[in-house]
C-alpha cells in the first residue's frame, strides 16, 4: 500500500499558515510525493481562523483526506480545534507557551512543545516560526532539510543575504531540535525524487486558456475566481495577453464580447454573483453568435453567502442564463488536469460553435493545490476557428446568419474588405438586418424569425456529437453506482476505493460534459445502474434535476450537501453503506 | 477617392420624420467621408434605444448589442485590432444612464474611440419616460408632475473623468457638427461627441427653436480648447442650477493633445493586433510558463 501523510497547518489569518503550506506542498511535491491541498480560510485579511491540509503520498492523491498525522498548531483556537483529530501515531507541532490537553488526544501522538517564538525572537523575525516549524515537521517527516533550503534560497537568494542567513538559521534550529528530541516519526516513506507540478485548478484553467490562443481576458476581481486574472495579469505581456481588469462583470463580459466580435480570442472569469450580472451579455453573445469563453468558479451561496467556502450551487443559474433560448455549451471539470483540458477546448467549442462556452469549476478544485504530471498537459493545443468567411464576398451579398444544416454561418471580423455586417442582438435576418421595428408580425418575417431561431438552436443539435458522456470507474459493472460531477470525483472515487477494500462492489459514474446532455450516451451509462446514489454538492441536486429531465432517470437516493465545505471520502462511503442497508 | 455612397445602407432610418438623429447619421457619414475612412475598417457600436439603431443605417461593420453596454464591446473591439476605427453611439439613457459606469471609467481609460450621444433628454423608444438629462420639472410618463432631480452635465461628467475630447454639437447645425465629427474622430484618444438631438414625438420643450434661441459657438467667441480650467467655466452653463441665464454651449470644449492612448500602453498589444494573431503559444514559451508550477 502507497505510504503518505496528512500536514495540517493552523494560524490566525495573516500569519503565514498559507504561505508555509503552499511552500510544503512544493516541497513535497520536489521530493517526489503526490500532493493534494485544502485549505480553510476566511474572509478577512487579518485575523479570523485560517487551516491548511497538505496530503502527500507516493501514488497519486484523490482528495484532502480526513484527519491530520501532523498538525502545526501557531495558535491557541488552532490547538482547541485540531488537536483532538489528530490521527494515532501522529504528532503535534505547538509552541511551548501554549496549552494542550493531551487527554484529548488520540493514542500515541507526539507532543513536540518548541521554542517557535522564542527562537524566532532570538532571529529577530517573529515570521521564522513558520520556517522553525516547518523544518521540524520535515524532520518529523524524514525529508531532510535540502528542499527546504532550495526553497529558502529561490525566495531570498541573493537579492536579501541577511533575511536569507535569518531563514536559513530557522531551518536548522528546527531540524537541529526534533533530532535532539526523538527523531523522526519513521513512517518509511519513499521519496523518488521524480519532480512533477503543483497548480491550482484556476492556474490550470489559465494556462488551458493561453495554450488554446486566448488573448484578451477581462475580469473583475471576485473570489474564488481572481487567481485567474492574476496569473494572466502577470504573464500578460511575456504571453501576449491583453488583460483587462474591468469597472464591473457587465463591462467584463461585454469587452470579451466585443474583443471576439473583432477577432480576438476572449475569456472572462468570475464567481456566482459576478455571473449574474453578466446574464444578460450571455444572450447578447447567444444572438450575435459570439464566440466567448466564461469560467465561474462557484463559491457557497445564495448572494453574498460565504465567499470562502465551495459549493457546486451554481448549475441552474448557467443552465437558465438568459432570457429566451440561446445555444450555450457547459463543462465541468472533474480535477485540475481537466481543468487545463476543457478550458482549452471551450475556446475551440466557442469559435467552432459561435456561442458561449461556459466552464462551470468551484473553490475546491480551483483553489486547491495538487499534483499534475507534466506529460497530462499537452501544451500544443491545435486551434480550431470554426467556419471563417474568407476570398470575394459572395454574389447577392455576404449573409453574417446564413441558414444553414448545422446552425454554423460563415464569419468575418472587422477589417475585412466587403464583408461589412452588423451583428445585432434584435431578431434579424440571414444580412443581419433587424426584424423588430417594422416588420415584427408580418407573415414573411414570423417565418424568418421562427428559422433564424431555429438555426441558432440547431448548434445544440451539431455539438451535442462531440460532448462526452459519463465516465464509469473503476469498471463498467457494479452493485451499487455513485453519480456525481465536477469536481466531486477525486473524494468520490476515494470513497469507491475504500468500499472496494471491504469488498463492497461499487463504481463512480462521473459528468464531465453537462450541457448539452449527450443523452444517447447517458442512458446507454444509466442502463447499467442497478441501485445508485447521486452526490451533489448543492440543496436541491441540480444536477438531478437536469438529468431526470433529459433522461427520465431518478437515482434511489442522495447526498446532497452545501454546508460549504468540501466533500470527505469517509463521509461519502459512510452514506453509501447507509443506504446500502436500505436497498 | 471613396464616393458618399459608399457608406450609404440599403436600411432606411425608423426615426420618426423630424428626429435630430437624422442629422447626426449625414454628419458622420459626411466625416468619415471627408477622412476617407474604410468602411470595413470601421466598427459602429451601440445598445438599445432608438439612436442606437445607428448602425444599420450606414454601411461599416456593426454591433448593435444591449442596452448601456456600447463603451465595453466598442472598448474590446478596439483593444483587439487598433487598427479599426471605433466608433461608440448611442442615446443619453443608453450612455448616462443604464451605462453610465461604463461612459466614466472608459473615458478615463483614454482608449481612441469616438463616442456620440444623440442627447434627447427623454426616453424615446419606451415612449416618453424622463432620462438622465431631462431638465428639472419636466413632465414625462414617469414624472407626470415633473421631475424633481438635476440633470446630468455631461460636459461637466467628461471633463471630471479625464475625457481628452470634450465636445457638444446640435443636430440644427449639420455643418457645425460635421466639423465637430472630424476632430472628434481624428483625435487620438478618447472623444465625446454630446449631440443636442431633439426628440420631435416625446419632448417637448427642447425642441429645435428651443435649442436655437440659445446654442451658440465656442470658436466664434475665441474660446480656447487646451484650457482645461476654461472648459470647466463653459460647462457649467448649461444645465446650470440655476438656469436664468440660458445659453448653451456647442463646439470643441476641451481637447488634450499627445496624451498616450490605453492601447499604446498596453503591454499585451506589443507583438500587434490581437485579431491577426490568436495561435497557440510556442514551445520554447510552454516549457517557460510550466517551469513556473515545478
Amino acid at each position: 500500500m502507497a505510504k503518505g501523510f496528512i500536514f495540517r497547518i493552523g494560524a490566525a489569518a495573516g500569519d503565514g499558515a498559507s504561505s508555509t503550506a503552499e511552500n510544503f506542498a512544493r516541497i513535497c511535491v520536489r521530493s517526489g510525493l503526490y500532493t493534494f491541498t485544502y485549505t480553510s480560510y476566511q474572509s478577512v485579511i487579518r485575523g479570523g481562523h485560517v487551516w491548511v491540509q497538505v496530503r502527500a503520498e507516493e501514488d497519486p492523491v484523490l482528495s484532502q483526506g480526513e484527519r491530520p498525522t501532523l498538525l502545526i498548531a501557531l495558535n491557541q483556537q488552532t490547538v482547541d480545534i485540531h488537536a483532538s483529530q489528530l490521527s494515532e501515531g501522529g504528532a503535534i507541532i505547538l509552541d511551548e507557551g501554549l496549552q494542550l490537553d493531551a487527554a484529548k488526544l488520540a493514542r500515541e501522538v507526539r507532543v513536540l512543545r518548541m521554542p517557535l517564538v522564542k527562537t524566532a525572537t532570538e532571529l529577530g523575525v517573529q515570521q521564522l516560526r513558520n520556517v522553525v516549524a516547518l523544518a521540524a515537521a520535515m524532520a518529523l517527516l524524514d525529508m531532510g532539510p535540502g528542499l527546504l533550503e532550495e526553497a529558502i534560497r529561490e525566495t531570498w537568494g541573493t537579492r536579501k543575504p541577511k533575511a536569507l542567513e535569518g531563514n536559513l538559521e530557522a531551518m536548522r534550529r528546527g531540524t537541529d531540535w526534533v533530532a535532539a528530541n526523538g527523531g523522526s516519526l519513521r513512517l518509511g516513506i519513499r521519496f523518488s525524487g521524480k519532480r512533477r507540478l503543483l497548480m491550482t485548478g484556476n492556474n490550470a484553467i489559465a494556462l488551458g486558456a493561453v495554450a488554446a490562443g486566448c488573448n484578451f481576458f477581462s475580469q473583475y476581481p471576485m473570489t474564488p475566481a481572481s487567481s485567474i486574472m492574476h496569473w494572466v495579469a502577470a504573464h500578460a505581456g511575456q504571453v501576449g495577453v491583453v488583460m483587462k481588469q474591468a469597472e464591473d462583470e457587465l463591462a467584463a463580459i461585454n469587452m470579451c464580447i466585443g474583443a471576439s466580435h473583432a477577432g480576438a480570442r476572449s475569456m472572462t472569469a468570475t464567481s456566482g454573483g459576478g455571473f449574474s450580472l453578466m446574464v444578460e451579455a450571455l444572450g447578447e453573445a447567444g444572438m450575435t453568435e459570439t464566440p466567448v469563453v466564461v469560467a465561474l468558479v462557484a463559491r457557497c451561496g445564495p448572494s453574498t453567502g460565504l465567499p470562502t467556502k465551495t459549493e457546486q450551487g451554481d448549475l441552474n443559474l448557467v443552465l437558465g442564463a438568459g432570457q429566451g433560448d440561446w445555444p450555450r455549451i457547459i463543462l465541468a471539470p472533474r480535477n485540475t488536469v481537466e481543468c487545463f483540458t476543457q478550458s482549452a477546448r471551450s475556446f475551440n467549442l466557442a469559435d467552432v460553435y459561435q456561442t458561449p462556452v461556459i466552464l462551470l469549476s468551484d473553490l475546491y478544485l480551483s483553489e486547491g493545490y495538487r499534483t499534475v504530471d507534466p506529460d497530462a498537459l499537452d501544451m500544443n493545443v491545435p486551434i480550431l476557428r470554426g467556419f471563417l468567411a474568407h476570398g470575394e464576398p459572395p454574389v447577392g451579398g455576404y449573409k453574417r446568419f446564413l441558414l444553414t444544416e448545422s446552425g454554423v454561418s460563415p464569419r468575418a471580423t472587422p477589417g475585412t474588405k466587403g464583408f461589412q455586417f452588423i451583428a445585432g442582438t434584435d431578431e434579424h435576418t440571414e444580412d443581419g438586418e433587424l426584424i423588430s421595428d417594422v416588420r415584427a408580425g408580418v407573415p414573411e418575417f414570423i417565418e424568418v424569425r421562427r428559422k433564424m431561431h431555429d438555426k441558432r438552436m440547431r448548434k445544440l443539435r451539431t455539438a451535442v456529437k462531440e460532448m462526452q458522456g459519463p465516465e464509469v470507474w473503476p469498471e463498467a459493472d457494479a452493485e451499487y453506482t455513485i453519480l456525481s460531477w465536477g469536481s466531486s470525483q477525486g473524494p468520490v472515487r476515494e470513497a469507491v476505493l475504500r468500499l472496494r477494500a471491504e469488498g463492497a462492489s461499487v463504481n463512480s459514474m462521473e459528468f464531465r460534459d453537462l450541457f448539452p446532455m449527450p443523452v444517447p450516451l447517458v442512458e446507454k451509462a444509466l442502463a447499467k445502474v442497478r441501485t445508485s446514489l447521486l452526490v451533489e454538492g448543492n440543496h436541491t441536486g441540480q444536477f438531478g434535476r437536469l438529468l431526470r429531465a433529459e433522461t427520465g432517470f431518478r437515482p434511489d437516493f442522495t447526498y446532497f450537501k452545501s454546508d460549504g465545505e468540501p466533500f470527505y471520502p469517509d463521509e461519502i462511503a459512510a452514506k453509501v453503506k447507509e443506504v446500502l442497508v436500505r436497498a | 477617392m471613396l464616393d458618399l455612397n459608399v457608406y450609404k445602407s440599403d436600411t432606411k432610418p425608423t426615426w420618426c420624420p423630424g428626429c435630430g438623429d437624422f442629422a447626426v447619421l449625414s454628419s458622420l457619414m459626411k466625416a468619415t467621408q471627408t477622412l476617407q475612412l474604410e468602411p470595413w475598417n470601421m466598427l459602429i457600436v451601440s445598445g438599445i434605444g432608438c439612436s442606437s439603431n445607428f448602425p444599420h443605417f450606414l454601411s461599416a461593420y456593426g454591433f448593435h448589442g444591449i442596452h448601456g453596454r456600447s463603451l465595453p464591446v466598442a472598448s474590446g473591439a478596439k483593444l483587439a485590432n487598433p487598427e479599426l476605427t471605433v466608433i461608440a453611439a448611442g442615446g443619453d439613457g443608453d450612455g448616462f444612464g443604464i451605462g453610465a459606469g461604463h461612459f466614466v471609467h472608459t473615458m478615463r481609460r483614454n482608449l481612441d474611440l469616438t463616442y456620440i450621444v444623440m442627447d434627447n433628454q427623454i426616453y424615446g423608444l419606451t415612449t416618453g419616460q424622463a432620462s438622465p438629462t431631462s431638465e428639472m420639472k419636466m413632465q414625462t410618463k414617469s414624472t407626470p408632475e415633473g421631475v424633481i432631480e438635476e440633470p446630468i452635465n455631461p460636459i461637466a461628467l467628461a471633463l471630471g473623468a479625464g475625457a481628452t475630447f470634450v465636445s457638444r454639437g446640435f443636430s440644427g447645425d449639420v455643418k457645425g457638427l460635421t466639423e465637430i465629427m472630424i476632430a472628434a474622430i481624428q483625435h487620438k484618444g478618447f472623444a465625446l461627441v454630446d449631440v443636442l438631438s431633439p426628440c420631435v414625438t416625446y419632448n417637448k420643450i427642447n425642441t429645435y427653436e428651443w435649442f436655437r434661441e440659445r446654442v451658440y459657438r465656442l470658436d466664434k467667441e475665441g474660446h480656447d480648447p487646451s484650457d482645461l480650467s476654461k472648459a470647466w467655466a463653459r460647462a457649467i452653463e448649461w444645465p446650470a442650477f440655476n438656469s436664468a441665464r440660458e445659453r448653451i454651449p456647442t463646439g470643441i470644449f476641451y481637447q488634450l493633445k499627445g496624451k498616450p492612448t490605453y492601447e499604446e500602453l498596453e503591454p499585451g498589444l506589443r507583438a500587434g493586433p490581437l485579431s491577426k494573431r490568436v495561435a497557440g503559444i510556442k514551445p520554447e514559451l510552454a516549457k517557460e510558463l510550466l517551469a513556473e508550477f515545478a
